[in-house]
């Protein structure tokens, strides 16, 4: 009895062990700084994947094949990053690749993709990710230099020539700050004042007084992410600061009216995409569907207000999809070239096409000028 | 038959280096070795600083960011082959960490502290703000050090996980054989003499500065090179190296594994490098798991795991 | 001149905000020589505490009673759990430990709370207060005014109080303390319960200003750190000193100097002070026991 019991359960075991040889899911891996000091990136970039592979397994998976992922937390410590994507390469052995939070993480992980000739799409802002092109490199999110020429843009067409900055000195606000200083001159721009605070500091009126007290100043703006750029626009606020202030992408979240208060908020102006204004869009825009039903999706699971970073996670994880299904394969030799000829694919952040040359897909037009007004997000016209 | 501690040491590390990879279940593993390595060559500096001559510093990561970004602009500013920039890395180490130390040294307990911690936030500082030259918190590409090519041509064809692992558990032992000898010196044994009582070793005639001096010079060297490892590792570096969590995590792993001996500090670089991927399924626990574990460790086993394991061991044998 | 006057109310602003954290780790320190970098987390627990339970609909003044009583109960539990087993352990050891604990904390909160950024309102709305052409907030005041306060209570404290004294001679020697009758194990564990509660009393304050999430603890505590060693650890006049003198050092450099050297500048002058005083400012001068 006994051992007619083991055999049967050995048995149930290989049919099991059968069953999934079958039906081989198909293996993704993930490295994200679901926690440190880009938590903020990237915790909402953990749940939507979480979230997206099981509405995608419930709905039979892709190719009839289920998608397993393989999803590390690498703190936004570069170091830790490398380490997991060569777990995800070695070990793991998976097909493709999502992750790299911040830059200096998508850096150490771009590197092992490369050499293993898996693909791997990025959720971090700098050019240089993608420029020169590397051939197994992808991106989602706009580059931070794309934010600089959308903001320069409005400034331009509002006449403005002479603006101060404010940037974090976290790897956000330092690229960006940067990219900004390369691009401000193709609008006939100046920076008359540049000064930075850390991520952590609890008031930046010292900063903001000596840009307002700066001859000549007509706007400012703000480079930055999580609490510092809230505080800034309470200062702004404090200070009775009354030019144009413009924020950058790294705060288009419904969290940060919130945090800064309707109020001190009321006149900003950022860069975001149509994640924020599902409602403002119009009935034939073909990212309505897209970012309604994630938007709905993720706020309804999580509670918390969906925002960029989230997006680029959902846009990472539409692209490979739609590849592997386009492939009709999960090489990822197939993945890549499939991913190169993505065209015309709605995201929550923009409608991608990628080219062997264009491993972003994106341009200028993905981004909206949005203005806060009452406490809602409005286009600016 | 009883072996010295130096022997003991050396040879349980390169039976480690060798014998591991016959259990690796994939090639991943060299990774996690090449890391624990250097951890380990970090941590045995701290074990001549701390456990010896019973300093502490927090800010000794700051040592490891200069060793790293020797390595990643001295190739491209100076045209140095890489393998010199290590060495100019540790010889700039070691010149900061003879003049920061003359005046921080003369401080005792928290001061020294807090004045180590200023130090290294003001090297994190400067790599983070100087962009123009360290390309900011974005991190920067470092210049291959071209040895596995070499031994490729040579006919020894190591895949680049191999080769660090290899290479790592090499320096491992070269800078365990050096502090060890230390330990076995006069210099060492004044060191001790410190440890135990500052007052005592200057009344028998211990020049006690140059000493203290002496031990954080040469534990900015093993920082300053383990730094530059990790760098010509990954290839790429960001100013994290230099961060102050850096510089706690080498004060803890030492003082977990055991602080006075560099067997034990080793093997506290190993399970603190071995946490997080062990982890992985409750990546979410890892922050209160870490810290359950160092303050457990403290309190049940002060000197640290190995010294008390081994103690247990030999007074059971006894 | 109304520049230089928005400087110094940035940096008395932030320097209050040192000052609270500071003064938190001095009576641990009185009691035990621990610098406890848990410190900090205490500050995280009350501010986290109260937006939650704010949000859970309980009235303000009650959540932040309800927090700071919870976090001193977290104190006494750190003290009975880690701090009082490891007595006599080296200093190094016992930074570990404190280490750890803030670690743990840290971890627990992110699983217990979230990974968000909250804030509550300010106390007195956020209506500036203008002084000769520069303006401060209301809640920068409420800051000021909780660390003169607590300033005021250690101070009474430790001179007037028999307690108070009895937490000194702890701290100065343990045997000869119990020898006299002082219940030792009762002043470790009121320091730690005080010294929490003084913490998160300054989540409670600052959180409306610099807002607060699982991970403000950490540099909240090498800041409130810095300016502790800066004042001289275990006197609460250093803690205020040292935390004002830092907070200005940033907002002037930031204003004059460089904002993005404005942390380093701090540090050079925390440097130099501790060269020249190696006990800092206010700090008691300790002799070396054989």
């Amino acid at each position: 009895m006994k051992k007619h019991l083991t055999t049967t359960a050995l048995a149930a075991l290989a049919s099991m062990g059968l069953a999934q040889m079958a039906h081989a899911d198909i293996k993704i891996g993930a490295s994200i700084s679901a926690t440190g000091p880009a938590a903020f990136l990237g915790d909402p970039e953990a749940k939507t994947l979480e979230m997206l592979v099981e509405d995608i397994n419930a709905k039979g998976g892709v190719n009839g094949e289920k998608i397993e992922l393989v999803s590390y937390d690498d703190g936004g410590d570069p170091n830790k990053a490398r380490t997991f994507a060569t777990r995800l390469v070695e070990d793991d052995e998976v097909v493709a690749i999502i992750g790299g939070t911040t830059t200096g993480t998508t850096m150490s992980i771009l590197d092992v993709a490369e050499d293993a000739e898996i693909p791997f799409i990025s959720l971090a802002g700098a050019i240089d990710i993608i420029d020169p092109v590397k051939p197994y490199t992808f991106k989602t999110p706009h580059t931070d230099r794309m934010a600089c020429q959308k903001i320069f843009e409005d400034m331009k067409k509002r006449g403005i020539t002479k603006i101060g900055m404010i940037s974090g000195t976290d790897g956000f606000g330092a690229s960006m700050q940067a990219q900004c200083k390369k691009v401000v001159g193709d609008y006939g721009i100046e920076i008359v004042a540049d000064e930075t605070y850390d991520p952590k500091d609890a008031d930046m009126t010292a900063q903001l007084t000596k840009i307002k007290g700066t001859e000549g100043v007509q706007a400012i703006l703000n480079p930055g992410f999580g609490q510092g750029p809230s505080i800034v626009t309470r200062n702004y606020k404090q200070l009775a600061i009354d030019l144009p202030f413009y924020q950058s992408h790294g705060v288009a979240s419904d969290g940060f009216i919130e945090l800064a208060g309707a109020d001190a908020a009321e006149g900003v102006r950022l860069p975001g995409n149509a994640l924020l204004i599902p409602d403002l869009l119009a009935d034939g825009d073909v990212q309505k569907p897209v970012v309604t039903a994630y938007k709905t999706e993720f706020e309804a699971k999580t509670g918390t207000p969906v925002g960029t970073f989230g997006g680029y996670a959902h846009d990472a994880f539409l692209i490979m999809t739609d590849a592997i299904k386009r492939a009709g394969s999960a090489e990822p030799k197939a993945i890549r070239d499939a991913i190169e000829a993505t065209s015309g694919l709605a995201g929550a952040t923009g409608v991608y096409t990628m080219t062997p040359e264009n491993h972003l897909g994106l341009d200028l037009s993905a981004f909206r000028m949005l203005e806060i007004k009452g406490g809602k997000w409005t286009l600016v016209e | 038959m009883r072996l010295s501690v130096k022997s003991a040491t050396l040879l349980t590390l390169l039976a480690f280096v060798v014998v591991a990879p016959l259990f690796f279940p994939s090639s991943f593993y060299y990774r996690v070795g090449a890391l624990i390595f250097v951890n380990g060559l970090a941590v045995t500096g701290m074990v001549i600083l701390t456990g010896w001559a019973g300093q502490i510093s927090l800010g000794h990561a700051g040592f490891a960011g200069i060793g790293a970004y020797a390595c990643a602009l001295a190739p491209e500013h100076l045209g140095l082959h890489p393998a010199l920039a290590v060495l100019l890395g540790a010889v700039i180490s070691a010149v900061l960490a003879w003049l920061v130390g003359r005046p921080i040294l003369r401080l005792k307990g928290y001061y020294l502290g807090v004045a180590s911690l200023g130090f290294g936030i003001l090297v994190s500082m400067v790599l983070n703000n100087e962009r123009d030259l360290t390309r900011g918190p974005d991190g920067i590409d470092v210049a291959d050090l071209g040895l596995r090519g070499l031994l490729k041509d040579a006919g020894l064809d190591l895949s680049n996980g191999q080769f660090w692992y290899f290479f790592c558990g090499f320096s491992l032992m070269l800078g365990a054989w050096f502090a060890l000898n230390i330990f076995n010196s006069p210099t060492g044994r004044a060191l001790r003499a410190l440890h135990g009582s500052e007052i005592a070793a200057r009344t028998v005639g211990i020049d006690v500065p140059r000493l203290k001096l002496q031990a954080f010079v040469i534990s900015a060297v093993y920082a300053s090179v383990a730094g530059s490892l990790l760098a010509l590792q990954n290839k790429f570096i960001t100013p994290d190296v230099a961060g102050f969590m850096h510089s706690v995590e080498m004060v803890t792993m030492a003082v977990l594994g055991g602080v006075s001996s560099v067997i034990g500090a080793i093997f506290g670089a190993a399970v603190l490098t071995l946490l997080p991927q062990v982890l992985t399924v409750f990546a979410e626990y890892e922050q209160l798991v870490l810290g359950l574990i160092m303050v457990l460790v403290m309190i049940f086993l002060r000197e640290g795991v190995v010294p008390s394991f081994l103690r247990k061991f030999r007074g059971n044998e006894a | 001149m109304s520049e230089l006057l928005q400087f110094l109310l940035s940096g008395v602003t932030v320097g209050a905000v040192y000052a609270l954290v500071a003064l938190g780790f001095t009576i641990i320190y009185n009691a035990s020589d621990v610098v406890n970098f848990a410190q900090g987390e205490f500050v995280m627990l009350g501010g986290m505490i109260t937006f939650f339970l704010h949000a859970a609909g309980a009235p303000l003044p009650l959540a932040a009673v309800i927090a700071i009583l919870a976090t001193a109960a977290i104190g006494v539990a750190m003290n009975k759990l880690t701090i009082e087993p490891a007595r006599g352990a080296p200093v190094v050891s016992l930074v570990i430990i404190t280490i750890g604990v803030s670690i743990l904390i840290r971890g627990a909160a992110q699983l217990i709370f979230d990974k968000q950024i909250h804030t509550y309102p300010a106390f007195s709305g956020d209506d500036p207060i203008h002084i000769l052409g520069a303006t401060i907030l209301p809640q920068s005041l409420w800051v000021i005014l909780g660390a003169v306060a607590v300033f005021i209570g250690l101070w009474l404290f430790f001179t007037r109080t028999l307690l108070g004294r009895a937490v000194l001679a702890t701290s100065n020697n343990r045997l000869a303390a119990q020898l006299v009758g002082i219940n030792t194990t009762f002043v470790m564990t009121l320091s730690f319960a005080l010294s929490a509660g003084i913490g998160a009393l300054a989540g409670v304050l600052v959180t409306p200003i610099t807002m607060v999430s699982y991970d403000v603890g950490l540099a909240l505590a090498l800041k409130g750190f810095a300016a502790a060693m800066l004042g001289g650890m275990g006197n609460p006049k250093g803690a205020l000193v040292g935390g004002l003198v830092l907070g200005l050092l940033e907002g002037l450099t930031a204003g004059y100097l460089s904002s993005q050297y404005k942390d380093a500048a701090a540090f050079i002058v925390i440097l130099a002070v501790l060269f020249f005083m190696p006990q800092g400012l206010f700090g008691r001068k300790s002799t070396d026991r054989v």
